[in-house]
Formats: C-alpha cells, sequence, structure tokens
C-alpha cells in the first residue's frame, strides 16, 4: 500500500489550489450537516425534555370496561344497538404484584403505583374542580422529580397534609399552613393541611394536581387499598411504546406509553427528522459529485502519467488504490475541518445564540461525520479512480 | 554474468490486426520475426505507418499481438494474465519515451526509484545508493532533488534513461528517445545507451527516424508495411 499512498498524497499536494478548494466545499458541507444534526437533535431533546418533566413514560391502567355480547348461534344474524359503558373509577386488580413485577423489568427504571381521581377543592365560597393524585413520595419522584418543583413549604403528603400546585393555590388565596376542604363526592369529604406549594410550569397541572398520601386519597374516593394508576419510566425513552406493549402483554392491562399520548408531537419531531436527513443527504450527494469531479478532472490530467505508471509496472488494482485513497483523504481531511468549523457554529450557537436552549455535540456524531465523508469520497471515487485503471498503458502514453 | 549471447526477445509469426471481426478491419503486422541477444544494440527504422509503433508496444508487453508467439527471456508471454504481464514488464524491460514522462510531483531522484517503489514498495538504503549511482551514470547526481519542471529537456531524458535502468532490465525499449532534443543533447543521449548496453548488459532496442542515429546502431531492423526487410 506504500506506494498507492505515496502516489496519492503527491498527487494531491501537486494539484494544491485543486485539493484546497474540493477540501473547502467538503468541509462547508460536513459543517452544515453537523451543526444542523446537532441543532435538531438539541431542539427535539428539549421539547421531550419538557414533555416528559411533567408526565411518566407508561401509564398503566385497569383495562376499559366492554358491554359483553352473548355468543349466538351458527346461521343466527345478530343485531346489536350498544351503549359504551361508563368508565367508572376503579382498581388496577393485584397491583402489588403488578408493580413487583414491573420493577423487575431491566428495561424499567423507576415504577409509583398512584391512587387518581376527581374531586371539589373548597375554601370559603370559592370552588375548585382538581385532580387528587394519592402517592408514595419516595417512588413518585422518582418519575417525576417534584420535590426541585416546590416554590413553597415541603414536599410532605401524609397525615392530613396535602400538596397544591401553584394556580390553585392563586385562585383559591391559600399558601402553605392553610386549609382546604376537598371533597370527591364519596361521602363527607376531609380538610387538609397545606404543606406545599409546587409549580411544574405547565398550568393545566399547577391549576388542578393536588398531591396527597396515597391512604388519604383512597379514602376520599373511597377506593380502599386501591391503585388506579401505575406510573413507570423506562431507560430508553423511545423505546417505551414497545416496553408498553410488552407490560401490556405481561399483565393484562392497559399500558400507554408517552409516544402514543403525544402522537401529534412524536409525528412533528419525525417530520423533522427526515426533512434534516434529506437535507443531510442532499449536501452528501453534492459533497460526493464535487469529489468526483474534482478526480475525474485529476486523472485526465494525469492520463500520461497513470500510463507511464502502468507501462513501469503497476498494476491496475494499485491505480485504482491511488484514486480510492485520494478520495478518502479528501473526505477524512475534509470532514475534520468541517467538524471543527460545525464545533464552532454549535460553540457560538450555545454560547452568543438566543439561548433558548443548549445544543450538547456528542463525539458519536463527530465519528459518524468523519467515517461517513470518507467513505464518501472513497465511493465518489470509485468512477474516475476505474476509469484510471482500465487506461490502456499505449493510448494514455500516446494521446496525452 | 548473463550470457551476452543469452536470448533476450524472440518473436515468431507475430501478426497484429485492428478492430478484429468488423468490416474495417486491417492488419498492420504480417507475420514479425525477429530475435534479440544480450549484446544486440538495435535501431527500429520505417516510415511512419510502418507499424513500428504498433511492434514496439507488444515488444513492451503494452499490448498483445492477434497471433504469433512473443518469448521474454525465454518465456512464453501470449496468454499470460495482466498482472503477471505487468510484473514480467516492470522487472524485465524499462522504457524510454519521446516524450520523457518524468512524474513531476517527484524528484529526479524518486522519478529513477519508481519503477523499485511500484515493485517493491518503499525504496531501501541500497535502492536508493543504485539510483544515485545511475543518475551519475547520466550525469545528473547534481540535480537528484530537483523536480522535473526544473530541469531542461535533455536532463530530463537523461533522468528518464536512469529510470529506465534501475530494474536492471534486460531490454531498453526507446521510442524516439531523442525526437525531441537539440543534436548535442541526442548525442549525449545516444552516447548513454551505447553505455548501458556495454555496461549494464540490456539489449537495446530504439525506435527512431535519425539516420544518423540508426546508422551508429550494430544493427538495423527495417519494417516496412508490417514486414521485417533484410537487416542491413
Amino acid at each position: 500500500m506504500w506506494i498507492e499512498w505515496t502516489l496519492a498524497v503527491r498527487f494531491l499536494r501537486e494539484g494544491r489550489i485543486q485539493s484546497a478548494l474540493i477540501l473547502v466545499g467538503i468541509a462547508v458541507g460536513v459543517a452544515v450537516i453537523v451543526f444542523l444534526t446537532a441543532l435538531i437533535t438539541g431542539l427535539q431533546y428539549n421539547i421531550i425534555d419538557r414533555t416528559l418533566g411533567t408526565q411518566a413514560h407508561i401509564k398503566v391502567q385497569s383495562p376499559d370496561e366492554v358491554n359483553r355480547v352473548a355468543p349466538v348461534g351458527a346461521r343466527v344474524v345478530q343485531l346489536i344497538l350498544e351503549t359504551p359503558r361508563a368508565q367508572r373509577l376503579r382498581s388496577i386488580n393485584n397491583w402489588q404484584q403488578v408493580r413487583d413485577a414491573l420493577d423487575a423489568m431491566p428495561e424499567v427504571t423507576a415504577v409509583s403505583p398512584i391512587v387518581s381521581g376527581p374531586a371539589l377543592a373548597r375554601r370559603g365560597e370559592a370552588v375548585e374542580s382538581v385532580a387528587l393524585v394519592g402517592i408514595d413520595v419516595a417512588r413518585y419522584t422518582r418519575i417525576l422529580p417534584l420535590r426541585q418543583d416546590i416554590i413553597a413549604g415541603q414536599l410532605r403528603v401524609g397525615a392530613g397534609e396535602a400538596v397544591i400546585g401553584s394556580q390553585l393555590a392563586h385562585t383559591l388565596g391559600v399558601s402553605v399552613g392553610d386549609k382546604l376542604r376537598l371533597d370527591a363526592g364519596q361521602g363527607d369529604g376531609s380538610v387538609v393541611n397545606i404543606a406545599g406549594i409546587f409549580e411544574l410550569g405547565v398550568r393545566e397541572l399547577d391549576a388542578r394536581y393536588v398531591y396527597l398520601d396515597m391512604k388519604q386519597a383512597q379514602s376520599l374516593l373511597n377506593l380502599p387499598g386501591a391503585a388506579t394508576i401505575i406510573d413507570v419510566t423506562v431507560r430508553d425513552i423511545f423505546s417505551a411504546d414497545t416496553v408498553a406493549a410488552h407490560i401490556a402483554r405481561l399483565t393484562g392491562l392497559k399500558a400507554e406509553s408517552w409516544i402514543e399520548t403525544n402522537a401529534q408531537l412524536m409525528n412533528a419531531l419525525k417530520s423533522q427528522s427526515l426533512s434534516t436527513r434529506m437535507i443531510s443527504f442532499f449536501v452528501a450527494v453534492a459533497v460526493a459529485l464535487g469529489i468526483a469531479s474534482v478526480l475525474f478532472v485529476s486523472v485526465i490530467q494525469r492520463t500520461r502519467e497513470v500510463g507511464i505508471l502502468r507501462a513501469m509496472g503497476i498494476t491496475r488494482r494499485q491505480m485504482l488504490g491511488v484514486f480510492l485513497i485520494q478520495g478518502g483523504i479528501f473526505g477524512l481531511v475534509g470532514s475534520l475541518i468541517g467538524s471543527l468549523i460545525g464545533d464552532g457554529m454549535v460553540w457560538l450557537f450555545n454560547n452568543l445564540g438566543p439561548g433558548l436552549f443548549f445544543i450538547p455535540l456528542s463525539p458519536t456524531l463527530l465519528l459518524a461525520a468523519a467515517l461517513l465523508a470518507t467513505a464518501t469520497g472513497v465511493i465518489a471515487a470509485a468512477i474516475p479512480a476505474r476509469r484510471a485503471a482500465r487506461m490502456d498503458p499505449v493510448q494514455a502514453i500516446r494521446n496525452a | 554474468m548473463p550470457d551476452a549471447s543469452q536470448s533476450v526477445l524472440r518473436l515468431q509469426g507475430l501478426r497484429k490486426s485492428y478492430n478484429v471481426g468488423k468490416p474495417n478491419e486491417v492488419e498492420v503486422l504480417h507475420g514479425i520475426d525477429l530475435n534479440l541477444a544480450r549484446h544486440d544494440f538495435a535501431a527500429l527504422v520505417g516510415a511512419s505507418g510502418s507499424g513500428k509503433s504498433t511492434l514496439l508496444n507488444i515488444i513492451g508487453l503494452l499490448d498483445v499481438p492477434t497471433a504469433g508467439e512473443l518469448f521474454l527471456l525465454g518465456e512464453p508471454t501470449i496468454g499470460m494474465d495482466d498482472a503477471r504481464r505487468t510484473a514480467l514488464r516492470g522487472s524485465a524491460i524499462g522504457f524510454v519515451f519521446q516524450f520523457h514522462h518524468l512524474l513531476s510531483a517527484f524528484t529526479a531522484l524518486e522519478n529513477v526509484l519508481m519503477p523499485l517503489m511500484v515493485a517493491k514498495g518503499k525504496p531501501s538504503a541500497a535502492d536508493r545508493d543504485l539510483a544515485r549511482s545511475l543518475l551519475a551514470e547520466v550525469g545528473m547526481d547534481a540535480f537528484a532533488d530537483r523536480k522535473p519542471g526544473e530541469l531542461s529537456g535533455g536532463q530530463q531524458q537523461r533522468v528518464a534513461v536512469a529510470r529506465a535502468l534501475v530494474t536492471r532490465p534486460a531490454l531498453l525499449l526507446a521510442d524516439e528517445p531523442t525526437g525531441n532534443l537539440d543534436s548535442q543533447s541526442a548525442q549525449d543521449v545516444f552516447a548513454l545507451f551505447r553505455r548501458s548496453n556495454e555496461k549494464f548488459d540490456c539489449a537495446v532496442l530504439l525506435v527512431t527516424h535519425d539516420t544518423r542515429m540508426s546508422d551508429a546502431c550494430d544493427r538495423v531492423v527495417t519494417l516496412r508495411d508490417g514486414l521485417i526487410l533484410a537487416e542491413a
């Protein structure tokens, strides 16, 4: 391989201006791909982060109640007029076992059973509809880091204490230490102390969530010993739907992943990724064509030299190698420069840009860009290199 | 020391046609027989269109004949695959062309080393010494580190001769090696071929139009209309 490398490098160095121009072209292309990919990845992670900041990756619930239709005999036509059943609040059967089974799954990182149902919150004349959420604090905070969203008081539930959202506190005019009457329409309701106020940054949640101890929520909702939902987080958020399907098969329960609940968002993200990929692809094609055309010109310029090398005993394979290596060097060096430029652009965006979100730059991306560009260079060089390899030395020497 | 009368090249009934199987098929060589020994110093002459270049290309294993056999160092070459022919060409034959054809990206010394580098990769110290001695032989040792662009036509052709000799070929082929040079440079280069023939024991076959040069050769092979006339 030594002679191929030597010839390739010398040829490139000799055609310095040509080489420099195409390197700039490749570098700009790679910089665009690197920056665009990093930007879109950063943006998407940011969006997903914000979305998942306030919800579990998978919600496991009892399956919907459906009407049972009595089976009919053969050759009987059955007409059904069906009224869908009302979905009452009910517990997940054997939720403790389900919880333990989920705990044991390797792809699951946290499991938190909760009791949740609607209620009215009163203070004096003011009434607000709220969602009661009975939690096990230790488990729940592994799903949703509630502690860091507490803006007043403490995250403390149990013994008649509740944590409510900032919007609700504002509407009812309460603060930490005040009392609140909760009524779920199942008996007398009860009075709780406000131990803390949280702000998740999502208006709907801040206006409606009331966190209680599980036991208290169970008694308010008249579901003793129940858990209505099991929240689950998974290691790889993008595999949430397959894990959810697995859970559903395993338990016979309804398991809904964040990907399903946020189908619109996922669709938008997918379209965005697709357009990024298309832009990257076309930039890569343009770069490849640039490399190919420069090498084509180089092969034609060096027709006579190719001929003389062939006459001197260089093989077709070696000749092929010389031009493939040139393509590879173009790709590699161009992508290194391009990665540096892309890096710089990301740095500028993070430090001097609008500051809306942070773009992380992964070494994997840079490595992938370098590998891809090198491969592109070699592939782009294939046609000109073949032409050089197939050159008839007699013709090459005569005609040049 | 190889036997000076050893056969380097033997052609038997060599024919070459172009456009074989097409209506415009034309035979340019009509059965060539030729023998070259180690000590031979021959000129190949003929009018343009007589088939000189075609014959030279076939002898140089750059082209294949339509019929006949070509023995190089006693080895039959017809039917050899491209890789084997390329290897044999690299080791047994040295080429000098009308236009020197040095590689402009390499120095004179590297150009001389090129056939060795093609054959075995990075040159050894011994290879470099050999190349330097050949450059000295052609009077170019002072220009070893110059690029071809910095040399005159005659100097470039001297380097090309040194390059052709570096593999210690059995056969040195030259196609109008002096056609592009002034008469003084032409004489110098011709003298180099003479010395190569004597000192390095390689058969020399020069294609030339220049009668002064062909007259100075030991043998003159004349080609007319694709046939060899009796040797002078």
